[in-house]
């Protein structure tokens, strides 16, 4: 068949989780090629956390969620605890607030620099070529590019530093035989165009924030003990500020909210900040200047969705109510839809237009899309079997990946960084909202003679917007934090837990909702879990995840509309149709976090979620 | 032993002895590599004071953490959440002025790390191939591997789990399960089991292959156990194992009885509630649910992110999450639940030999209260 697919991409590594990319480039003739139709996107495992959860303590909840995914370790939970505390009617105290700010934030920071630097970069970053650079241009360029930047040992970036990066880099290079994880790259693709000192340098800065990235989480273990799978309660935190706080040492009893502890917690936050600044900002506006041609490619169909995250802990004071608004009003990023990729108008969010089919799914259900608090949920493998022989391929017109496909008044949504900051922008509201549309004409649409890269604000749904706009809202949380933990600090005395939780559960007539909904705007986008908790048993009843990179990464849907991946390799020009680096860059750009998409299963067939009519009607909303 | 003392700078007086002997071979490397021989030398005191080793095994360690050449691993993923992976790269205990980046770069080859390499598809598919085609590699496993492959539950590269697995274990010179879903099934495996997941162990016994294997359990697992365990086998080989593959090195004793909160376990005051006075003040939190006695694991001896804190010193109990099947363990009153008290009427040991099959029967053992019986005052 003539367009069979010619690119296939499987495992896509430098991801979370298990994908399969299928594509069909049209041949130039000269090895190259054009990818004019959608993809085809497919997550290869299961493990089914939503049907382990039915029949547990909602109490537990979080923890099971968490592992979700170890990436985003924190909103899961965090997202988890909100469906509980709104099922039953709990609203957790504003230090509790604060502290999850700064642990979504933190991770916020810590992923989106992880994902540059190690998931992302060496599809811009040639090694090869940084083998050849001359270290004392290189710091020559660090000067210039990073000033005030100085590696993780104190050291200046001078050119012993980058000779040292060169002897780190060749050692673990060697004889050519043992490369390690840098081994069999798309070195020397004509994509690479970056000097040989720009590769070093950047390459610098993935070594630097390996260590950088061990110091802010430090965060994550003060407040929850340890990261990744920080520990966190229905309720408010399980963290508390210690009764001598003073006193460090473990001899001295207390807590780990202790003098100690919140020297670490702002160190973290300096060092976060810093790196930021003088790195990462620094670092995508080089990458933005040498591939602004990554501006053309990789746009999704311009409809974006945010749930709002970041609640102003000072602004809560919505008492929970049936339907919509019973989060707080006031958020960083705000919950709101885009459509048609409208610069100026924020359309409203409305829960119930939220739906998930299984068209080109492996589970039995519906085609059409339903709520995810009434859908269906039943295992339905009709894949290959893959014991190891050849002809694997999966089909378009067939089932074909674990993800569901989410739709938002039946329309693929493009969720993540690239929500955030075209929202935020819309709103225009907030002093954040005015700090970025600064942003985004200084470095975005201004001219390179005045410091931006001149391209259209249009552009940033592309590939290299979405990295554009992953760095400007690490930038914006990097600066919050300082006003998180300030507003936190000053009420440190005051309480960390609801202590009515527990028994609340036990006191069903007094849950204003039967179905628990928590949102949470994750590193890569909107997540959501409603929980059902049986009024009977107090157990979990039903227990369902629409999550960031479900939105992304899904598949088709019965109208045989793609999901934003698929869509965004459209227009893809490859130099070299065996070795698919574009491809990559654009995926990447997306930061797929696939043990997250996949989460739901049910090999008995039963429902996962059965919200029976009279739950409806007394809550007033499916919601 | 903290992390916090084995991360400053090493203080004269301590064990970190300067005149540690090594030999020129290692001594030229760290020269070459830039890493300051005082540092390197507190590290691996400090590695091995954590693994009960003595001092003169220091030099051992050194050699085997800078060989020139370095031992293959090949670290595949199945059902996972990269928890482990994500531990094993955020924390280093060694600060040596952003030298560990050396370790990573140079302690082993690490061939094949899907979240971290930077070949892609086929070009991955080929590393791993001329990886396992060499003999000798370790191979370090996480996530837990659904025994039936043809269940479409896991497949990557084409393959299915079973398969991949197979492929790869049969030329490794051990297997190293890292976390708790590699270790016992983890996640995947808490009940109903929806894809049939199992852990490591199981799945060679099932396929009939025989090999060194060594669970590194954990929800993820300390990263310096990790390290540790892989820096100690590159030295001296495979470490004492107990009845379930763990290291006794690192698993040898209960979470409870490194905790400084255990000192109120016996007779309070304990924490009754999250936040209340006793929770502020470092009181014992088993009647919050706390895993900590029948729980083997370092970390309140090791503690987390280098030394920044663990899980009761944080406020929360433990869960218990380097145990076999932790998600359904059975509690107080026949109830699963990670706030559900394992009672607080028993001696605070858990005999390490009682497998996990015996597990679920002896947990009624562990007292008759219940977790909402607050009346029981018996602490205050």
């Amino acid at each position: 068949m003539a367009t069979a697919p010619n690119v296939i991409i499987d495992p896509v590594t430098r991801i979370e989780g298990h994908l399969r990319i299928q594509a069909f480039a049209e041949p130039d003739g000269r090895g190259g090629g054009v990818i004019r139709r959608p993809g085809l996107c497919a997550a290869t495992m299961v493990r089914g956390v939503e049907r382990i959860l039915r029949g547990r303590d909602p109490r537990d909840a979080w923890a099971f969620t968490q592992r979700i995914c170890g990436v985003c370790t924190v909103v899961h939970g965090v997202t988890s605890v909100r469906a509980v505390e709104h099922a039953i009617g709990i609203k957790v105290p504003r230090n509790a607030d604060y502290i999850r700010n700064m642990m979504i934030g933190a991770q916020y920071v810590h992923d989106h620099v992880m994902h540059f630097y190690h998931l992302h970069a060496l599809d811009w970053v040639d090694v090869t070529s940084a083998l050849q650079a001359n270290p004392a241009a290189t710091a020559r360029l660090a000067k210039d590019n990073n000033p005030g930047f100085k590696a993780d040992s104190g050291a200046l970036p001078n050119a012993a530093y980058f000779q040292g990066v060169l002897n780190r880099l060749t050692s673990a290079a060697g004889d050519g035989t043992q490369l390690g994880l840098f081994g069999n790259g798309y070195w020397g693709h004509p994509a690479y165009h970056l000097t040989a000192e720009e590769n070093l340098l950047l390459l610098s800065h993935y070594i630097e924030a390996l260590a950088w990235a061990r110091d802010v989480v430090k965060l994550h273990a003060v407040f929850g003990g340890k990261d990744p799978h920080p520990n966190l309660v229905v309720g408010g935190m399980p963290c508390t500020l210690s009764s001598n706080p003073g006193r460090v040492s473990e001899d001295a009893g207390g807590t780990s909210l202790n003098n100690a502890g919140f020297a670490v917690i702002r160190s973290a936050i300096a060092r976060m900040q810093a790196f930021v600044d003088q790195v990462y900002l620094p670092d995508v506006l080089l990458l933005a200047k040498r591939y602004p041609e990554w501006a053309g490619y990789g746009a999704t169909a311009g409809n974006f969705l945010c749930y709002g995250e970041f609640p102003e802990p000072t602004l809560v004071k919505t008492e929970f109510a049936d339907g919509a608004g019973d989060y707080p009003a006031g958020y960083l990023f705000p919950r709101g839809v885009i459509w048609a990729g409208n610069r100026d108008r924020l359309a409203t969010f409305d829960p119930a237009l939220v739906t998930e089919n299984v068209a080109h799914a492996w589970y039995r259900g519906s085609a059409t899309g339903v709520h995810p608090s009434v859908g269906t949920t039943e295992l339905n493998y009709t894949g290959p079997a893959a014991e190891g022989g050849s002809g694997y391929m999966l089909q378009e017109r067939d089932k074909y990946s674990w993800i569901k496909s989410p739709r938002y008044n039946g329309q693929p949504m493009e969720v993540g960084p690239l929500a955030h900051i075209l929202t935020m922008h819309a709103r225009g509201t907030l002093p954040t909202d005015a700090v970025v549309r600064g942003y985004v004409r200084k470095y975005w649409t201004n001219p390179a003679s005045a410091g931006g890269v001149g391209l259209a604000f249009a552009q940033l749904n592309s590939t290299l917007g979405r990295i554009f706009c992953r760095m400007l809202e690490t930038k914006i949380i990097a600066d919050q934090m300082t006003v998180w933990y300030q507003g936190y600090y000053k009420g440190r005395a005051g309480p960390y837990w609801n202590p009515k939780t527990f028994a609340r559960l036990r006191e069903p007539a007094s849950w204003p909702k039967v179905v628990g909904v928590g949102f949470t705007e994750a590193p890569r986008g909107a997540l959501g879990h409603w929980v059902t908790i049986d009024p009977g048993s107090g157990k979990i009843e039903n227990y369902q995840c629409v999550v960031a990179s479900q939105w992304n990464a899904g598949p088709r849907d019965a109208g045989a509309i793609e999901g934003p991946y698929e869509r965004a390799l459209v227009g893809l020009t490859l130099a070299d149709v065996a070795r698919p680096l574009e491809v990559l860059r654009t995926i990447h750009s997306f930061d797929p976090c696939i043990g997250c998409a996949v989460h739901i299963a049910d090999p008995d067939g039963q429902p996962l979620v059965q919200v029976e009519v009279r739950h409806a009607a007394r809550s007033g909303s499916l919601v | 032993m903290n992390l916090r003392s084995l991360t400053s700078a090493p203080r004269s007086g301590t064990q970190l002895d300067q005149d540690v002997m090594l030999d020129d071979a290692t001594a030229d490397r760290l020269l070459e590599l830039g890493i300051s021989r005082r540092r390197f030398l507190s590290y691996c005191a400090g590695l091995a004071s954590l693994m009960a080793l003595p001092q003169s095994m220091v030099p051992g360690l050194a050699a085997a953490a800078t060989a020139r050449t370095r031992p293959s691993v090949v670290y595949l993923s199945f059902q996972e959440c990269t928890g482990c992976l994500e531990s094993m790269v955020n924390s280093f205990p060694f600060q040596g002025g952003g030298t560990i980046e050396n370790l990573i770069l140079n302690l082993v080859s690490l061939d094949f790390q899907q979240t971290l390499m930077a070949a892609s598809g086929d070009q991955a598919e080929q590393q791993l191939r001329s990886a396992t085609n060499r003999s000798g590699y370790v191979l370090l496993i996480d996530g837990s591997i659904p025994a039936q492959g043809n269940r479409g539950y896991f497949v990557s590269g084409e393959k299915n789990g079973v398969v991949r697995f197979r492929e790869a274990a049969e030329s490794a010179r051990l297997i190293i399960a890292a976390g708790t879903c590699a270790s016992f099934g983890g996640l995947p495996k808490a009940d109903p089991n929806p894809t049939g997941a199992v852990s490591v162990g199981a799945l060679l016994r099932q396929l009939g292959i025989k090999k060194d294997l060594i669970n590194v359990p954990g929800c993820p697992p300390i990263p310096e156990v990790l390290t540790g365990v892989i820096l100690y086998y590159l030295a001296r080989g495979k470490p004492a194992l107990d009845a379930l593959n763990r290291p006794t090195m690192f698993y040898g004793r209960s979470v409870h009885e490194g905790c400084y909160r255990e000192e109120s376990f016996e007779d309070g005051p304990h924490a009754r509630s999250f936040d209340d006075a006793h929770a502020r003040a470092g009181g014992c939190l088993i009647k919050l649910g706390c895993k900590g006695p029948v729980t083997h694991s370092a970390c309140a001896r090791i503690g987390w992110n280098q030394g920044t804190s663990f899980p009761m010193m944080s406020g929360h109990g433990c869960i218990g999450c380097t145990e076999p099947d932790f998600w359904d363990r059975v509690n107080t009153g026949g109830t699963k639940g990670f706030y559900v008290p394992l009672g607080h009427n028993s001696s605070a040991t858990d005999p390490i030999n009682e497998g996990p099959e015996q597990r679920g029967r002896t947990e009624g053992t562990w007292g008759h209260g219940h977790e909402d019986d607050d009346e029981d005052d018996d602490d205050d």
